[in-house]
């Protein structure tokens, strides 16, 4: 579709033309999914089209977030009817064509259930039972076992031709005993002991009833609003996205409102930034749009240099044109007519799919002159990052963008009054922008329907650590850490207990294990000591010494401290020096009394938020786990490992 | 004989130099006029050197116009730049908090005692170039190591052994 200039007409009827229904399969490609063995998947699937002459359409897609079972494949049929597998090599690839996209067959093992569960058997046909045993570890893994028992009560009633019976690779579920789900209805019962095997065939299977007692009713907690498109468009085809509604968002704006209307409407949907201090996206744009200047700028923070967090990285390798759409419609609110892409460097495959979609907009002119026929004029290009995580910082960011050393500069004046090159500048981050598009496409009352009072809408987290299933979630903020980590990631790793959850990165805090009924908001998390921050949230089991975990963030902050002012520089260090010292078992008395004046003195009087913010691991960990301190302290260099600990 | 060879040598040495210009050159024309372009052209020269030499530095101050300091005050502020050249195969062990809490350490320090025990074996010293890096945004399958840009994930540090003879064996 390129050189050809796209008009509003032509955005209608790719919205109204339903992509064309064949059979599809999909591969997660993202990095996460490649650095799995995506690309070898993929490069089966295709090979194997070819031998078996299948009318089958392979997409290459973004991350679908479950990045414990990477590579992903999803399959579809023309019923609307899709499966997701996990764990896939090529030799699964072959067969999924061969015996599943072709003869409707599972793979073993290999299927990923479901959360939207069926709750009605509607007198349809069963033609499969997944199978997982939910509570166990390895070597108490009942699932063969029932896998066994079902086969023989099917095979009782000469159903073992027609209903086959297949391990499931993630039931979705977990803590629940052995879990069955009936396919295609998913109707899913939990809990389910050897007497209820015959009474799922009787009932269920021959007597298409549901079995009450047993049913797992429920679906997933999550709601995909910022990741909308990731794991179903293309994300190299402009096409993919417009497909999928892409760019109505821009189109409503730049059509039907004035810049002062896009920005009531940002209020209305509350949305607040999503880099991790929540300031109101339409304050920041009211704030850049008020100046008089010659000209005005966006740009889009993509330095994702928390350690443990990749939500902007997939929201970018899975729906730049997301990303872009949402640049363009802050440039149309502020008056802008340039945009930049401040993205890290160590995302290459983030870096060549935001290049692309912005030359596929270029070419079909989405961005430059007169976009839409609206008189709007905008483009925007990719700058790099080089490794320097003060360069989240605004004024550091743009610091770096004019080629200089990363160092921030003190506000005011703010950004949105004198930003980059001295013009009005209003930076925003990935996930922000990616929510500005849909809420342009479907309003702000819409999206303030999701969340909290204060919090509103939905938050992108991408837990980590000790956690049995990692993975990207998105959920409406107010839903608490626990439905996060338990009922959607499996909780802790290996069966351990959940010492406590890390949010916010090096400015953020840990959250103990004891307080996980917490909402997710801005403010609840705030109260704890830690804060939203972009989105990380790292496990810790018994085995983390939080003595350790504090020496880690705090020297990740020093390493990456610019050096400008004194007391992130010095006081850092000097922190550092002691925390070191504690944990090598030489810690002394006045120790901690030094740390917290020294976090004090960081708080308040460093020059920007890396400094201001330094100290909150530490001072989180001292806050819940002040005894670890202690204990070091006490017992020198015979101090417990947490390990042992743990069994205390 | 002698003198040939030697003429040789500065020949070849003299095409480089002459390579070097013509492509540092290149570089900043593409950037040319374009406001705060020295970190994308320092970017561009180091995908094309692996690292920015102190000659080709010295090259693109002059070209730029600008005086090395300038030069010198980016590259040494931002982790991403190199000043030494880069092993023929590098190692990169993600240092992100999940890959931490998942035994980064270890991995690195199995990485280290492998590399020390194939350079007495006869491995030549550098080959392979061991460093720490930034989260890479691979949480999900942690502790995870770069090589050559591959990644590997999940990694035990009994596996690295078989990952760096699968290396030098190619």
């Amino acid at each position: 579709m390129a050189g050809k200039r796209l008009t509003a007409v032509d955005l209608e009827t790719y919205w109204a033309q339903p992509p064309p229904m064949r059979p599809w399969v999909r591969v997660g490609m993202d990095t996460g999914g490649i650095a799995a063995g995506a690309r070898h998947v993929y490069q089966a699937l295709l090979e194997e089209q070819e031998e078996a002459r299948a009318q089958i359409d392979i997409q290459q897609t973004g991350s679908l977030g479950l990045s414990y079972a990477d590579p992903i494949v999803v399959t579809g049929d023309a019923s609307g009817r899709t499966m997701m597998f996990g764990a896939m090599d090529p030799e699964s690839a072959r067969a999924l064509i061969r015996d599943h996209v072709q003869d409707g067959h599972l793979l073993e093992d290999r299927v990923i259930a479901s959360r939207d569960r069926g709750c009605e058997l509607n007198g349809q046909q069963q033609v499969a039972i997944l199978v997982k045993d939910t509570s166990a570890g390895k070597d108490e893994d009942r699932t063969g076992f029932f896998q066994e028992l079902i086969r023989e009560e099917l095979a009782v009633h000469e159903l073992d031709g027609r209903i086959k019976v297949y391990r499931a690779m993630d039931m979705g579920l977990y803590q629940k005993g052995v879990c069955v789900q009936l396919l295609p209805s998913r109707v899913t019962y939990a809990h389910v002991t050897g007497p209820d095997i015959r009474r799922i065939i009787d009932e269920s299977l021959r007597g298409g009833r549901v079995l009450d007692d047993l049913l797992q009713a429920g679906g997933d907690p999550q709601e995909r609003i910022v990741l909308r498109h990731c794991g179903r468009i293309d994300p190299d085809q402009l096409e993919s996205y417009l497909h999928a509604g892409g760019y109505r968002g821009l189109k409503r704006a730049l059509l039907e409102m004035t810049p002062e209307e896009v920005i009531e409407d940002m209020k209305t949907s509350g949305l607040r930034g999503r880099g991790g201090a929540g300031f109101p996206t339409w304050l920041k744009w009211q704030l850049t749009r008020e100046p008089k200047a010659d000209r005005k700028i966006v740009i889009c923070n993509a330095d994702e240099g928390d350690p443990g967090a990749f939500m902007d990285r997939s929201i970018l390798e899975g729906d730049p044109h997301a990303v872009l759409e949402g640049l363009m419609i802050s440039a149309y609110a502020i008056g802008a007519d340039k945009g930049f892409f401040y993205i890290r460097a160590e995302y290459p495959l983030a870096v060549e799919r935001v290049q692309r979609a912005i030359d596929e907009a270029r070419a079909t002119g989405l961005l430059g002159r007169d976009i839409l026929g609206s008189g709007f004029s905008f483009d925007a290009e990719v700058r790099l990052g080089a490794g320097a995580f003060v360069c989240g910082e605004e004024t550091a960011l743009i610091a770096s963008i004019e080629g200089r050393r990363g160092s921030p500069e003190p506000r005011p004046p703010y950004p949105s009054i004198k930003g980059l090159w001295g013009y009005p500048t209003s930076i925003n981050n990935v996930e922000t922008l990616a929510a500005v598009s849909v809420i342009l496409d479907r309003g702000g009352a819409w999206y303030a329907g999701f969340g909290t009072e204060q919090s509103r809408g939905t938050k992108v987290f991408a837990v980590t650590g000790k956690v049995r299933n990692p993975q990207l979630v998105e959920v409406p903020m107010g839903i608490p850490i626990r439905t996060v980590i338990e009922d959607i990631c499996g909780g802790a790793d290996r069966g351990a207990r959940i010492k406590a959850v890390q949010t916010g990165g090096p400015s953020g805090g840990v959250i103990p294990g004891t307080k996980m009924d917490t909402p997710v908001t801005y403010e609840s998390l705030q109260e704890l000591g830690s804060i939203m921050g972009s989105g990380g949230m790292l496990v810790m089991d018994e085995s983390d010494s939080m003595v350790d975990v504090a020496k880690f963030y705090l020297g990740f902050c020093v390493d990456e401290s610019c050096g400008k002012c004194a007391p992130c520089r010095i006081g850092g260090f000097q922190m550092l020096k002691l925390l070191e010292r504690i944990h090598g078992g030489k810690g002394k008395a006045e120790d901690l009394t030094t740390i917290r004046d020294i976090c004090h003195c960081m708080q308040t009087a460093s020059l920007c938020g890396l400094g201001q913010t330094a100290p909150n691991p530490v001072l989180s960990t001292l806050k819940y786990f002040e005894e670890e301190y202690l204990d070091l302290m006490e017992a020198g260099q015979n101090a417990p490992d947490p390990k042992v600990r743990a069994g205390r | 004989m002698k003198t040939k060879s030697a003429d040789a040598e500065l020949g070849s040495l003299l095409d480089w130099v002459e390579g070097m210009r013509k492509r540092v050159r290149e570089i900043a024309r593409e950037w040319e006029g374009r406001e705060g372009n020295l970190i994308m052209i320092l970017h561009a020269i180091q995908n094309e050197f692996g690292y920015v030499p102190r000659g080709v530095a010295n090259e693109l101050a002059r070209e730029m116009g600008i005086s090395m300091a300038r030069i010198y005050e980016v590259i040494t502020f931002y982790h991403y730049f190199r000043l030494t050249p880069p092993g023929s195969h590098t190692v990169q062990v993600c240092m992100g908090t999940a890959c931490y809490l998942k035994g980064a350490e270890k991995l690195h320090g199995e990485l280290e005692r492998q590399l020390k025990l194939m350079e007495a074996s006869g491995v030549r010293k550098g080959e392979f170039h061991v460093e720490n890096v930034r989260c890479i945004g691979c949480c999900g399958m942690a502790p995870a190591v770069v090589m050559d840009g591959d990644t590997h994930g999940r990694l035990c540090p009994d596996a690295v052994k078989d990952i760096l003879k699968r290396k030098r064996g190619k």
